[in-house]
């Protein structure tokens, strides 16, 4: 097995274990969390294309890596403030339970 | 090399399992930073280093305290969180079988690719060259992420901090 391939079955595994997490889960802070490790898988993919990949280009993954990470530090502020939000409205943070808007 | 690799994702792989098994929010977050830690281990193996600083600055340093005060801000010491209810139950049946069919799907896929062999050497980097990128043909977009960044940051402020009853000092 290459070192390519061992690189993207870490990573399958990551996002795995958040599409798992932030399914199973019922409290909103980890299905948050979730969502972050699945977003680090998509980064371990970047980096290992640019690390192993055909024809590298100098910079081209890190640079797709630094943005990603600079959207992922933004949604989890305004993700941890929602939750924030809607613990002092509800004084609750499970899911179930948040269930105003429901149909 | 291999061998690190390996060490790597069992940390990885470990710690992030760990943390979503666990029922005390506290541990969860820990076990995460020990998940967050390995990946910027695994992006020096690769020889990324910059980008390994930047996920130990903002992972490992800024989101884990977010976090970490996020759980202690809503912390509830109730015992009915301590129930398993039959609806949880369920969930997590159905979710522990969509995520094993997706690794099922993506291991399969991984596994039956033929990819290009890797260049012979790893790509020359250096800070310099990171910098210059970001500055000329990245520009643009470095602007924009710090516009979103700023933009979300506030927007985040304001949700936190603006009380159920408006507060007669706030409005003008």
């Amino acid at each position: 097995m290459t070192p390519l391939q061992l690189c993207l079955l870490l990573s399958s595994g990551l996002f795995c274990i958040g599409l798992m997490g932030a399914l199973a889960r019922s409290s909103t802070i980890l299905v948050l969390l979730g969502i972050e490790l699945m977003l680090n898988a998509a980064n371990l993919n970047f980096i290992a294309f640019w690390r192993f990949g055909p024809s590298p280009a100098p910079a081209n993954g890190m640079i797709f890596v630094l943005f990603s990470i600079a959207v992922a530090a933004a949604e989890a502020a305004v993700g941890l403030a929602l939750i924030i939000a809607v613990y002092r409205h509800q004084k609750t943070i499970r899911l179930q339970e948040s269930s105003t808007l429901k149909g | 090399m291999t061998a690190a690799l390996l060490l790597i994702a069992v940390v990885i792989l470990g710690a992030a399992a760990a943390a979503m098994l666990r029922r005390n929010l506290i541990h969860s977050a820990l076990l995460l930073i020990l998940s967050w830690a390995g990946v910027a281990a695994f992006y020096l193996w690769a020889g990324a280093e910059f980008v390994a600083f930047a996920q130990v600055l903002v992972y490992v340093g800024a989101i884990s305290m977010v976090v970490l005060f996020a759980v202690l801000l809503t912390r509830q010491n109730h015992v009915g969180d301590l129930l398993v209810e039959p609806g949880t139950r369920a969930r997590a049946t159905t979710a522990v079988t969509v995520g094993a069919c997706m690794a099922a799907v993506l291991s399969a896929a991984v596994m039956a690719s033929r990819f290009p062999p890797p260049a012979d050497h790893a790509p020359v980097t250096s800070v310099r060259l990171i910098g210059l990128q970001l500055m000329r043909q990245h520009g643009a977009a470095l602007l924009i992420v710090g516009v979103i960044l700023t933009v979300a940051l506030l927007g985040a402020t304001v949700l936190a901090a603006t009380e159920g009853k408006p507060d007669p000092e706030d409005t003008p």
